[in-house]
């Protein structure tokens, strides 16, 4: 992804902002078994990474084996255009919103990337070998004179340079009128769900002029519209479950064996309001910007703007756990309401034993929250502060107290640098962080494996 | 973007009582207590620059629907509480006493005040100055005394005199006294209304600080809130010319909300940039402010539910 050549000295923000605005990451997937990471764009560019399974010469030495955790660029595509409704007068983004992978089946991969308005299924697939010794046609592919031919010969496969292609399988449009937010692939491998912002649809993947309506929110009068669904997924191992989450920081899970229409839900979400601390911004905070099923299935997780919060299925009067993220923009709020920071969306995501969550903030901050302990560490993803292997020193921001070196306090903390997407490998300590136009991405070699509790 | 190490902006100043999580007055308290100024003045720049924000969501890429669906929540939150306090009534009543266009005017004010605040560069800090007299579209003024108007105004305002301080601040946070200076800068079709107001400022002036326990400031923040002005008895061509060529789909709140509209606006950061900035940027569009006022007009009817 861009690679900025940049002087310490001369502040090229501005310039990098207008330049590569295309090239700003907006969504980050791993794939289920983690060789492959997945990145989309605002430019509508899907760039699949893949991880080196070479022995490196010191793994060689140590007797280690083992993939070296290096991510090289595998296959780039332009996976949406720009496009425009001529109905309503109004560009369609190209921005890849969310990307989804298929389990693998086959030797080839499968992935779902989506914009505002369209879903497209891709297929991923390798080609290291070629035919050769037709009959009929010469090396150069040109029909032979038939006259020449003077024996029969098979032919056979010859191992050619990789070459990876990706082809559009499906295109399943028309579906929304809103702004797809969210897809998630159904456990049954079979249908996948995308929400916009007042409908959730069900989709077969191999159907693409007929998806089914599972949630409608959409008023009767627009005029009374006072909540869109902001994220949806579906239960990792319940094919008939699936969650929802709205702008009012409500959750609904719902069960499609109930009823055709999942309007009503089987189990809603909420935490009762605190009237403490009640103020004009309570309900655009409450807002949830993104919600994840942890791998067992068991328990929640969700995003508001200042809190990452752990639900238990069971339980629907409050979440388990509440992990502050950045509580110290609470004073801050009028500010970020008048610059629309207040709107960011930032994704939330599981570790692959679901013992820590992770979250990103501002100022190339991401958060780290240890369930077991409770407790949470600040990082930085920020080149200029970090040389590739060099360990990830852990960040402060200033809000009181003594103040240590290196902290960095509340009105210094730079806005535009958020993150907001990132992924966690499905089994190792591997994590990858979108920050704008830069894709990082960390291991854990202290535990690089993750600990089963 | 919220540059670095920025200066505190005049809004994080009060905001405070608001956003610290105040308690937010209960309808038991409402009556009580008297509204606390800088909690008003706060909570009404809230008001406008939420209304700003759902004016300027028509860029040519279809608007955020839950951005705009949280802020219409929060503009709705505030007439509520504004409802409770009776700040509101006070703001419809005088709404209503004035003559047909009037029904725009908080529209007019709450967006021409930054159209102000950007136009005129050079008037140092009042980015939400009250005069609205430019560009050509015409407001009503509330005169204070002497007047049929004024007379139902003041009678549904004498006797609820606490709230008057709170209706004072009801929407010129910034107005200072010199805020009429300004109308002298807009020469071209308003010579008439000007004169009137400025003769009306001093008539209102007196009249409120008869009223008011408050500082000084409050007349002119008063009328900062209720600039409504007779119209021209013959009508106003600039009257005609503005309203001639409104599009009734401006009307609908499920444009403003879906961004059905693709009328190009002024950039979003040009204002908000004018808001934040003692400074005032210069705004360039001016017919877009017109169309604007229409749509902020009719969710004001719906908000107020009129």
């Amino acid at each position: 992804m861009g690679e900025d050549a940049e002087s310490p000295k001369i502040n090229h923000t501005f310039l990098r902002d207008y330049v590569t605005e295309a090239d700003v990451i907006s969504t980050v997937e791993f794939n289920q078994t983690g060789d492959l990471l997945a990145t989309g764009d605002k430019g509508g560019r899907v760039v699949i990474f893949q991880r080196e399974t070479e022995l490196k010469g010191e793994s060689e030495e140590t007797g280690e084996v083992g993939d070296s955790g290096e991510y090289n660029v595998y296959s780039t595509f332009q996976s949406h255009e720009p496009d425009f409704d001529y109905l309503k007068s109004l560009e369609i983004e190209e921005k890849i919103n969310k990307i989804r992978w298929l389990p693998q089946q086959n030797a080839a991969h499968f992935l779902l990337s989506t914009n505002d308005k369209t879903v497209k299924l891709w297929k991923v697939s390798e080609r290291d070998k070629r035919p050769e010794g037709y009959n009929l046609k010469d090396e150069e592919g040109r029909i032979k004179d038939v006259s020449t031919i003077t024996s029969l010969r098979v032919p056979v496969l010859k191992p050619t340079d990789l070459m990876v292609e990706v082809r559009p399988r499906r295109v399943f449009a028309n579906g929304h009128t809103y702004h797809i937010n969210s897809i998630s692939v159904n456990s049954d491998g079979e249908t996948y769900l995308s929400a916009d912002d007042l409908r959730i649809n069900m989709w077969h993947l191999d159907i693409t002029d007929r998806s089914f309506n599972i949630v409608d929110i959409k008023p009767a009068n627009m005029e009374d519209l006072t909540e869109v669904i902001t994220a949806a997924e579906f239960h990792p191992h319940h094919c008939h479950l699936f969650v929802y989450s709205s702008s009012k920081g409500t959750l609904r899970l719902c069960d499609m064996r109930a009823s055709a229409l999942c309007d009503k839900h089987t189990k809603l979400f909420e935490e009762p309001e605190d009237p403490g601390s009640r103020s004009f911004f309570s309900e655009i905070i409450s807002s949830v910007s993104d919600v994840k099923f942890s791998h067992s299935g068991r328990y929640l997780l969700t995003r508001d703007y200042l809190t990452a919060k752990v639900w238990d299925l069971n339980m629907d009067k409050g979440p388990v756990e509440t992990y502050q993220v950045h509580e110290y923009l609470r004073s801050k709020l009028c500010s970020l309401y008048e610059n629309d920071c207040i709107f960011d969306k930032f994704e939330c995501v599981w570790n692959s034993s679901d013992s820590v969550i992770m979250t990103g903030a501002y100022n190339s901050f991401f958060r780290m929250f240890d369930r077991e302990t409770g407790r949470g560490v600040t990082l930085e993803a920020w080149r200029e502060n970090s040389k590739p292997r060099a360990v990830l020193r852990t960040r402060r921001v200033y809000t009181g107290g003594k103040r240590r070196r290196g902290d960095v306090g509340v009105d210094s903390l730079d806005f535009t640098k958020k993150i907001l997407h990132m992924a966690w490998h499905p089994a190792e300590n591997i994590i990858a962080i979108a920050a704008t136009n830069n894709l990082y991405i960390f291991q854990d070699r202290v535990n690089p494996d993750a600990q089963t509790q | 973007m919220f540059p670095k190490g920025t200066k505190r902006k005049f809004s994080d100043s009060g905001e405070d009582p608001v956003c610290s999580g105040v308690q937010g007055p209960s309808a038991s308290s409402a009556a009580a207590r008297t509204l606390s100024s800088s909690y008003s003045l706060q909570r009404q720049s809230l008001l406008d620059m939420s209304l700003i924000k759902l004016q300027l969501c028509h860029m040519l890429v279809e608007p955020n629907l839950c951005r705009s669906v949280l802020i219409a929540n929060t503009v709705r939150q505030i007439q509520e509480e504004m409802t409770q306090d009776g700040t509101w009534q006070i703001m419809t009543q005088a709404l209503a006493a004035a003559q047909c266009p009037a029904d725009r005017l908080v529209a007019t004010e709450v967006l021409c005040r930054q159209t102000d605040a950007a136009a005129q560069a050079g008037q140092s800090p009042k980015p939400f100055s009250v005069s609205d007299l430019e560009e050509g579209y015409h407001s009503e003024e509330v005169v204070m005394d002497g007047d049929v108007e004024t007379e139902v105004t003041m009678s549904s305002l004498s006797p609820v005199s606490p709230q008057l301080s709170s209706a004072s601040y009801l929407a010129g946070p910034f107005g200072v006294a010199p805020c009429w200076e300004e109308e002298e800068e807009e020469g071209d079709c308003e010579e008439d209304e000007e004169e009137d107001s400025e003769e009306c400022v001093s008539e209102g002036e007196e009249g409120e600080q008869d009223h008011l326990r408050a500082d000084s400031r409050t007349g002119e923040q008063v009328f900062g809130t209720f600039e409504i002005k007779h119209p021209a008895p013959p009508p106003d061509p600039a009257l005609e010319e503005l309203f001639s060529d409104v599009d009734p789909s401006y009307y609908d709140l499920d444009t403003v909300l879906t961004g059905m509209q693709s009328t190009p606006k002024m950039g979003p950061y040009d204002l908000l940039e004018s808001l934040s900035s003692h400074g005032p940027t210069a705004l360039s569009s001016t017919s877009s402010c017109r169309s604007d006022l229409n749509e902020l007009d009719h969710i004001m009817e719906i908000i107020v539910g009129s």
